[in-house]
């Protein structure tokens, strides 16, 4: 029976991914910014899981880190062993909008890099202190090579994905297995309206290969997994080619 | 979970079912009472053939429910459910089927919303027992168009309750529905199915059936003339007995993705004759039973995703009429010569009786005969289209908005004596007609009659 908290399951990938776990026959614990938003969504994990599964949530707001250390208490206490915990939970704005806002330019860098860091490491004490388990974090594909309709999202993604490669580094012979998932293009509420690039996913397909990846014990998942080729040969592009080029 | 790949082609623009597209975008939100606020219509999945789920001209994108798909309550002794209104039909037969519970009516694709289900007040198979979806309804969450959101009922705030189901979404986005499922003795249907020579023959045992069974349709040939006019198959069905149902619930099966887009044009009155026929023919014996799937008995076309790129970029309309009981059987006659006398065709023909009329306000079905035809698109399709509604009129029957595309006001005004008591209600909620489609600019528009 695998014990699974969530942070970021009320919407897109997350709620996707809950949903899957909860059909297999997972116990959950869901961690979210509103306590309402948080109870649908249970019931929801509850009835696809037949009906008479245990589905826990505890508030917990990536913006207040007060709330990191108790919601992660609550879901140790309603799961006893944790066997993953995994944070979908992130910021999305375009460059656009970025560039012309400070003010949301410092809150998703601060949401999406410091205090999702700050809420893993809390994440990695209680899992390494429990004698293991699993640590999967959602950062991005953007994250992977500075780029001009990315720039300052990708940066927030790019210093998660190095966090995330030196935990796995650090303590993976200790039992923490770290895995960073790099979405490409997801059809989410997040993307919506967006214009649409080659390899599109669904959210279906993203949280059925991260599945697969926490059951192999995987460091890094590409989703779907095509993106894998496409940043493959993004990153090795020369910089002169990258200054041409609109994506 | 094939619930995405459910989802439209998105080429430039939006389109319905029957792939005429016009400008426009689908904006997707799981918070429909917060995104609600901004949009003029909302849209399912976009099954309704024509333009009802189509931003009006000027408005540039419609709010798309189907990340709002959450299960709310249920409640496992009494089976009233409550749901968001972007679940897809096709998820609640995954979870809900091996539990003993259905849907209590069903449209002929499980590739819609329950929003979309409630708009257009659809029917089934069982309609003739137990009526329209909306007869199960028991509340709404609606964002009405002056803005507030109000949780309505048989009870409370009636009338909005009541010009929503059917209501084609205009009186207000559907957030939320409440409704009571059905009780099924076992997740397999026993069925059986009689080949039948002539149309005359084809209603009778149709009416005949309906009197014992609680599922009754007939599939027509449309393109046979004189004596084998209306010759058909007529299919029956109910919930299998525990003792007759196979072991388990239903595997899942694995839908084919129509690959291709066809040339417009390569369904015509041939191909399409050549194809009835052989339906027609190859159903040996004569009567035939067996315990099936209820995926396959309730929807045979949804095995192969996107079987609309059969009719071409040009796209399909649909025609779908009810015939007052009152008017006999003329109507539907004289609506399978018109195609006959237009060179055109139906590929598939649906005849089913209806039994008494729903009280949503613009619910489509009424006691009497109900025809469907899924016409190609060329130029003379509205001719077509408005051939058939002259015998509607003269009929005294009425069309179903989520199936038209090509109805003009004048003859949608002349057959829908409802809508007057409908567009009071809407103004009621929504003064300044701020939720519309392209549909509703089309045919609710004021008209010297
Ligand atoms: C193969 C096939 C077979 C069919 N068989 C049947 C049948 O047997 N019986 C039958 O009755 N119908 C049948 N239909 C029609 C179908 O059931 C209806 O068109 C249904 O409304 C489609 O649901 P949708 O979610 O795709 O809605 P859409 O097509 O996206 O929208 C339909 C209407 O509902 C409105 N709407 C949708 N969601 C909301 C919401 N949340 N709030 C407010 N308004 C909303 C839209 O504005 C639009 O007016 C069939 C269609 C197909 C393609
Ligand atoms: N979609 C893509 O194409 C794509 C591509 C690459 C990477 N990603 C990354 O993948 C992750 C998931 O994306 P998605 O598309 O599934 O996103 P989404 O649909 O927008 O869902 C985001 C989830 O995060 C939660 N969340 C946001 N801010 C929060 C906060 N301050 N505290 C707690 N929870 C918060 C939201 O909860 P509420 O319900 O409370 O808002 C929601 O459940 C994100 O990290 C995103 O950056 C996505």
């Amino acid at each position: 029976m695998k014990r699974i908290v969530l942070l970021g399951a009320t919407r897109g990938m997350g709620r996707e991914l809950g949903r899957q776990f909860a059909g297999e026959g997972a116990e959950l614990f869901l961690l979210g910014r509103s306590l309402e938003e948080l109870a649908k969504t249970a019931t929801d994990f509850k009835e696809r899981a037949g009906g008479d599964a245990k589905v826990g949530s505890a508030y917990c707001d990536l913006e207040d880190p007060a709330s990191f250390a108790p919601a992660l208490q609550a879901a140790q206490d309603g799961l006893g062993t944790i066997d993953a915990i995994i944070v979908t939970a992130g910021l999305f704005a375009t460059q656009e909008k970025l560039e012309a806002d400070l003010d949301l330019t410092q809150r998703l860098l601060t949401v999406n890099f410091a205090l999702t860091v700050t809420f893993c490491e809390q994440a990695r004490s209680l899992l390494l202190a429990q004698g293991g388990g699993a640590l999967c974090v959602f950062s991005s594909v953007a994250g992977d090579r500075g780029r001009k309709p990315v720039v300052l999202y990708g940066a927030s993604k790019a210093g998660l994905s190095a966090y995330l490669e030196g935990l796995d580094h650090k303590y993976r012979d200790q039992g923490l297995i770290t895995l960073c998932v790099k979405p490409g293009f997801v059809r989410t509420g997040m993307t919506t309206g967006l214009k649409e690039p080659p390899f599109a996913g669904d959210p279906e397909a993203v949280a059925a290969d991260v599945r697969r990846a926490l059951e192999k014990k995987k460091a890094v998942v590409y989703a779907p997994g095509m993106w894998r080729w496409v940043m493959f040969i993004i990153r090795r592009l020369p910089r002169f080619v990258m200054r041409k080029v609109g994506f | 979970m094939a619930i995405s790949g459910a989802r439209q082609d998105q080429k430039s623009g939006l389109s319905g079912w029957g792939r005429t597209y016009l400008p426009g975008r689908e904006i997707r939100s799981e918070n429909l009472e917060q995104a609600s606020q901004d949009y003029h219509l909302s849209r399912g999945l976009g099954r309704s053939y024509g333009d009802s789920s189509l931003p009006a001209e000027g408005d540039q994108a419609a709010l798309g429910t189907t990340l709002a798909d959450r299960i709310l309550a249920f409640d496992d002794q009494t089976g009233v459910i409550r749901v968001e209104a972007g679940l897809c039909l096709a998820e609640l037969n995954r979870l809900y089927l091996s539990r003993h519970w259905f849907t209590p009516v069903t449209p002929g694709t499980k590739f819609v919303t329950v929003g979309g289900m409630v708009a257009s007040d659809v029917h089934g198979k069982n309609h003739h027992v137990s009526g329209t979806f909306g007869r199960h309804v028991r509340a709404l969450k609606i964002r009405t168009g002056k803005g507030d959101v109000v949780e309505c009922s048989r009870e409370e705030s009636a009338d909005l309750f009541l010009a929503s189901i059917g209501g084609m979404g205009l009186p207000g986005h559907l957030l939320e529905v409440e409704f009571q499922m059905e009780k099924i003795p076992s997740p397999w249907i026993y069925t059986e199915s009689y080949r039948i020579s002539c149309l005359d023959e084809l209603l009778d045992k149709l009416k005949e059936k309906g009197k014992e069974w609680p599922m009754t349709v007939a599939w027509v040939d449309t393109v046979a003339r004189g004596k084998s006019m209306g010759r058909g198959i007529l299919f029956v069905g109910r919930w299998a007995t525990p003792e007759e149902a196979n072991a388990g619930a239903p595997p899942p099966r694995k839908a084919m993705t129509m690959p291709i887009t066809l040339p417009s044009g390569a369904l015509n009155r041939l191909t399409i004759g050549l194809f009835n026929r052989a339906v027609y023919y190859t159903h040996i014996p004569k009567k035939k039973s067996g315990i099936v799937d209820p995926d396959k008995y309730f929807y045979p076309l949804d095995s192969i995703l996107h079987w609309n790129r059969l009719y071409g970029s040009a796209g399909v309309t649909q025609h779908q009429s009810v015939i007052p009981s009152e008017s006999g059987s003329q109507g539907i006659r004289d609506m399978i010569e018109t195609l006959a006398k237009a060179g055109t065709a139906s590929f598939l023909t649906v005849i089913k009786d209806c039994g008494s009329e729903g009280d949503g306000i613009l619910s489509f079905p009424c006691p009497g005969m109900s025809l469907a035809l899924d016409i190609p698109i060329n130029q003379r399709t509205p001719r077509v289209i408005q051939s058939l509604n002259a015998t509607v009129k003269a009929s005294a029957g009425r069309i179903y908005l989520t199936k038209d595309g090509l109805s003009t006001a004048e003859d949608f005004q002349q057959m829908e004596t409802r809508l007057p008591a409908f567009l009071k209600i809407k103004e009621r909620w929504d003064p300044e007609g701020t939720i519309r489609s392209e549909q509703s600019e089309r045919l609710f528009k004021k008209i010297e009659l």
